[in-house]
């Protein structure tokens, strides 16, 4: 028994120590960051590889691979090639956290990229803050994560942006008077939306005369949709993530409800139409990018993106992408590199052309003026119904209404 | 282990109680109060000074490896505070993230609303940072004892509840718990609770850590702790004994609870958000684990296993560099060798015995073995 | 209103007294081979969707799934439980979460952690009854669990082996001291378990086509949930518990307390469970000496 449990110790102890040394070559790449001269560029980057947030932490992570591996084959940054260093966070905050910890003071890496879920990123934004690293977060939407101080940045619009517009959308253009709201309670991102969605379509003369919410993780909506159905509202807002749309609408259509969805860039996703198929005919959802834009870069950007993963980017993959080459970008222009020229260095981007639209980055550290695009499903086709550009109407900027 | 010279003078002589009070001189000629106080400073002075050097030792990473140390140290307080439910006192809990989230969610709350802005009026320096210290105790303490109410309530149940049973309840009420803050909106809701200031430290998390396992220690050698352990062996035979269950089972939720409010409290004021997700029954699941794997009843086992398993997760994150692979199997293998550690050592790492008493080798203390095996008739 | 159908089903494994929590994520594993087969006869069929061959190649999807899922509740058995069968009980639950963890760790690293959409094999249409709109997807659904049920309810009261089983949860060493061969018996059991996890796991595919790797941590506790509030045990009991917590969690979901769905369950059980401390239909037995 005992030697059993000896045998047991030694390994397990073989195994922790076996990842436990410094790695030298790392440390030693990462020494080379701050002075002039050789070495790769090391850039952090943490995302949810597994677990609930997976399938957008993985889009994520595949466009600023091929956007660092893009930028490396160009010759790298001032002579410079950036290497990007993974850690998975298990879509845990917590994990999110240590990941970032061990990025920062094990790798030492210059900045770091991620989360796409802002519950991540809140947990890390502080961590960065306080070592003085820049963090972008390619598609963190709550309003609080570029809050946590002056390192944070952000290069998508936020929650309020975006629920604004698409419940002025709904409100104006398509002038639905009464709605109904599905928002899914554990998700940030959901409530967040149905908040800004709730207030701004009030304002505009409209009613919101159905609230029902789910939990992610639930499969069947049908005892929600079925109070929704009662009420019989003109369009149901539907602020979730697009593996919940689709069954949504599914579920709606075999209850013979047959009122349009709308959502915001959670729905995004190759998958949507897949899964969802008729039932979506007549949806509409705001997004960062339409995918057949036939701006050349876009153009450009999803036949790459297709080539090498074999799906049309997401969203989320778009937003990755602007978001690394954005760092890139700055990486260029720093004075030296280290995290306040670096920091620096991002604060003054402007007007960078990216796939998602325009990128310049206020006083706020948020990306200002973004263009939003309402896609629609018609016959099975993602189609672009608008294009809100910034300069149009008084959406332009950001909602700052809560503080 | 900061339990270990304690026995001694608490003149609990039993003979399951296996260390041997010979082991340890008595230190008689002090008063114990004195001795105590001596033991006390000697941990604190500890403490300081390695928490001083654990923020000054120039190696690379080390920030790093201090995290991982703290949230280890919050992992200890889990799964000594949780053993005393689930190993001494027999009462099977899958509740501990739901005390946990209590604790976290009123001592953040505490801090956020009311004591953050308070201490920020003051300038920095002395006096700001004895009161940022000071009130952090006191949040810490409120989440703990909130904790405990619910602690108390949940301990109700458990009067008539046994087995799956009693597992499937605690585990509703934590769930129970995460859906009701999911819903304040005052506490952020789905969003979290973010700008909590990152009070707490190395220094904090392992002082509690020590007075964790100094109360189970104490608990365990005392009339409650032989109590518990009556009730664990046999309920009827401890009734028939004049044991009064019902009030110990409460007791042992109410401490256990306590403890895991006081760790939420702490893992609050380091990770500096909160967030409903976080406290899953997943989290109850992996404090049961690290008792489990420990050994059920054994303090120093819960600690080791509350080392291991928080380690095991981070050392495994280079597994990935080894193999080159874009994909990252570390969770994999972290499941694997949860598996094959259950099935080698089926009764945890170190049965019912303590650390000192495995590796001093001594065959008077095995016999604790068979007993680990006296549920067994409860198989199919 | 076909969760509850998937209770029943997964209230099984608990049928012969031991709580598997691992079994939720085998469930997941059925409708992945489901999936995965399913994906090779779309490939294959060149959209005959509707035709009797379409049916034949669902039953055979759903008898590959069961027969993949049977053997690995034979692996899971004799790796992970048999070796501690007469380790204190509650190492065999920490085995189950290892378990557990390693299909739905197992499951992102193998299958990619984003979700994937059971292929089509059945034109599906609505059916209307009055005021009550349903599609034959359901009508199929239902049909098949009863089919399951009832043929579950048969090896369990009916049947030699059946009785065999309930021996052996009733009173371990009693049964093997009568001469029935335990372990054969319970790794038995683990199959049908399995592969009833697999049906449920296909229905569930087929009902609602998206299905990932953490499909499985919700019905696999709910099912638990279910189990415990009928009484460990009792497959009847399961099947009611399972009725009771689907339906009281859609009346809760269309209503203005939404939000606590989540909680629904659990507040069920521990209300019931405070006056039936052994479930509805378990037998209170005080604990003799």
């Amino acid at each position: 028994m005992r030697s059993h449990l000896l045998k047991l110790c030694t390994i397990i102890v073989a195994v922790l120590f076996s990842g436990c040394p410094p790695k030298t070559e790392v440390a030693g790449g990462g020494g080379g960051n701050g002075a002039a001269g050789g070495g790769d560029i090391l850039i952090g980057e943490y995302g949810s590889l597994t677990g609930g947030q997976a399938t957008f932490g993985t889009s994520t992570h595949q466009a600023i691979i091929m956007a660092m591996d893009e930028i490396n084959a160009a010759g790298g940054v001032n002579g410079r090639k950036i290497k990007v260093l993974t850690e998975d966070d298990e879509s845990k905050t917590e994990e999110a956290a240590n990941a970032v910890t061990k990025l920062i003071s094990q790798n030492n890496v210059l900045t770091i990229l991620g989360e796409v879920a802002s519950s991540c990123s809140l947990a890390a934004a502080p961590i960065c803050q306080s070592n003085k690293v820049p963090m972008i977060t390619p598609s963190s939407t709550n309003p609080e994560v570029t809050k946590k101080g002056d390192y944070i940045f952000r290069t998508c619009f936020t929650d309020d942006y975006q629920g604004e517009n698409i419940a002025r959308y709904a409100a104006t253009q398509l002038h639905y008077k009464k709605a109904a709201i599905l928002t899914d309670v554990k998700n940030d991102y959901s409530t967040g939306l149905t908040t800004t969605i709730d207030r701004v379509f009030t304002s505009l003369g409209g009613k919101i005369i159905a609230k029902q919410s789910y939990a992610n993780l639930d499969s069947d909506f049908r005892s929600q949709l079925t109070a929704i159905r009662a009420a019989n509202p003109e369009v149901i807002f539907v602020p979730g993530y697009y593996t919940d749309v689709g069954q949504i609408a599914i579920q709606a259509r075999d209850l013979g409800m047959k009122q349009p969805l709308m959502g915001g860039d959670g729905w995004e996703s190759p998958k949507l139409i897949e899964i969802g198929g008729k039932a979506l005919e007549g949806c509409m959802y705001t997004n960062h990018y339409f995918y057949g834009d036939p701006n050349p870069m876009v153009h450009n950007f999803v036949q790459k993106y297709k080539e090498r993963f074999g799906s049309i980017p997401d969203g989320m993959a778009a937003l990755g992408y602007d978001a690394a080459r954005v760092l890139a970008d700055a990486i260029k222009r720093a004075k030296k590199l280290d995290g306040p020229s670096l920091r620096d260095a991002i604060a003054a981007t402007k007007s960078f052309q990216g796939v998602t639209g325009t990128i310049t980055l206020g006083p706020d550290r948020d990306a200002v003026g973004k263009k939003i695009v309402i896609e629609e499903v018609k016959n099975g086709q993602l189609t672009l119904k608008a294009t809100i550009e910034p300069s149009a109407g008084g959406s332009a900027t950001p909602a700052t209404a809560k503080h | 282990m900061a339990g270990g010279q304690r026995v001694a003078g608490s003149g609990w002589e039993n003979r399951d109680a296996p260390p041997p009070a010979t082991r340890h001189p008595p230190s008689a000629r002090l008063p114990w109060w004195l001795r105590d106080l001596i033991y006390a400073a000697v941990f604190i002075a500890i403490l300081i000074g390695a928490s001083y050097g654990l923020d000054r030792i120039p190696i690379g990473g080390i920030a790093y490896y201090r995290r991982i140390i703290v949230l280890m140290g919050i992992n200890i307080i889990l799964a000594v505070s949780l053993n005393i439910i689930n190993g001494h006192a027999g009462q099977f809990s899958l509740g501990h993230a739901g005390f946990m989230a209590i604790g976290a969610y009123f001592a953040a709350f505490l801090t956020v609303f009311y004591f953050a802005p308070y201490v920020n009026k003051f300038p920095e320096g002395t006096e700001q940072w004895l009161l940022q210290n000071g009130l952090l105790l006191v949040a810490v303490l409120l989440g703990g004892a909130l904790a405990a109410l619910a602690g108390y309530i949940v301990g109700l149940p458990s009067l008539r509840l046994r087995g799956d049973y009693l597992a499937i309840v605690t585990l509703g009420f934590g769930e129970i718990i995460r859906v009701f803050i999911l819903n304040i909106n005052k506490i952020g809701a789905a969003r979290g609770l973010s700008g909590i200031p990152n009070w707490a430290d190395f220094f904090w998390v392992y002082l509690f850590c020590g007075i964790t396992i100094l109360i189970s220690w104490r608990l365990v050698r005392s009339s409650v702790g032989r109590a518990f352990l009556a009730i664990r062996e046999d309920q009827i035979a401890a009734e028939a004994m004049g044991v009064d269950t019902t009030k110990y089972k409460v007791k042992a939720f109410i401490i256990g609870s306590f403890l895991a409010g006081v760790a939420g409290g702490l893992f609050a004021h380091y990770m500096m958000y909160l967030n409903p997700e976080m406290f899953r029954f997943l989290k109850s699941f992996e404090v049961v684990v690290m008792v489990v794997l420990g050994g059920l009843g054994s303090i120093s086992g819960s600690v080791v296993a509350a080392i291991i398993l928080t380690f095991l997760p981070e050392g495994l994150r280079e597994v990935k560099d080894f193999l080159h692979t874009n994909k990252d199997p570390r969770m994999v293998i972290y499941s694997i060798l949860l598996i094959v550690l259950m099935l080698t050592r089926p009764q945890g790492l170190l049965g019912r015995r303590e650390l000192w008493q495995v590796l001093a080798r001594r065959k008077d203390t095995i016999p604790t073995d068979e007993r680990d095996q006296g549920d067994a008739t409860d198989r199919p | 209103m076909q969760t509850f159908l998937q209770y029943l089903l997964n209230g099984i494994a608990v049928g012969a007294k031991l709580i598997n929590f691992a079994h939720g994520d085998v469930f997941m594993l059925g409708s992945f081979v489901g999936f995965y087969a399913g994906g090779w006869a779309a490939r294959h069929m060149n959209n005959q969707a509707g035709t009797l061959m379409s049916w034949v190649v669902a039953a055979a999807i759903m008898l590959l799934s069961m027969i993949a899922c049977g053997l690995f509740g034979y692996l899971n058995e004799r790796i992970a439980y048999r070796p501690l069968r007469n380790a204190p009980r509650i190492a065999s639950l920490i085995t189950a979460i290892g378990v557990s963890f390693f299909l739905e760790y197992g499951g992102q690293f193998v299958f990619g952690p984003d979700p994937k959409f059971f292929p089509t094999l059945i034109e599906k249409h609505l059916i209307q009854f009055g005021t009550i709109t349903t599609t034959n997807y359901q009508i199929i659904v239902l049909v098949v669990a009863v089919i399951f049920m009832a043929l579950l309810q048969y090896i369990v009261y009916g049947t030699r082996f059946g009785r065999a089983m309930r021996a052996v949860s009733f009173n371990f060493e009693t049964a093997s001291l009568m001469g029935i061969p335990t372990d054969r018996i319970i790794s038995i059991t683990f199959m049908i378990g399995s592969a009833l996890a697999a049906v449920a796991g296909i229905l569930f595919a087929v009902s609602y086509p998206k299905i990932d790797p953490l499909m499985g941590i919700m019905p696999g506790l709910k099912a638990f949930v279910a189990a415990v509030l009928g009484g460990i045990g009792n497959v009847p009991g399961a099947v009611v518990g399972g009725l009771i917590i689907g339906i009281i969690e859609s009346f809760v979901g269309g209503s203005r307390f939404s939000n606590f769905t989540p909680a629904i369950a659990f507040i069920i059980l521990i209300g019931i469970l405070l006056f039936r401390p052994s479930g509805l239909f378990g037998k209170y037995e005080p604990e003799k000496v």
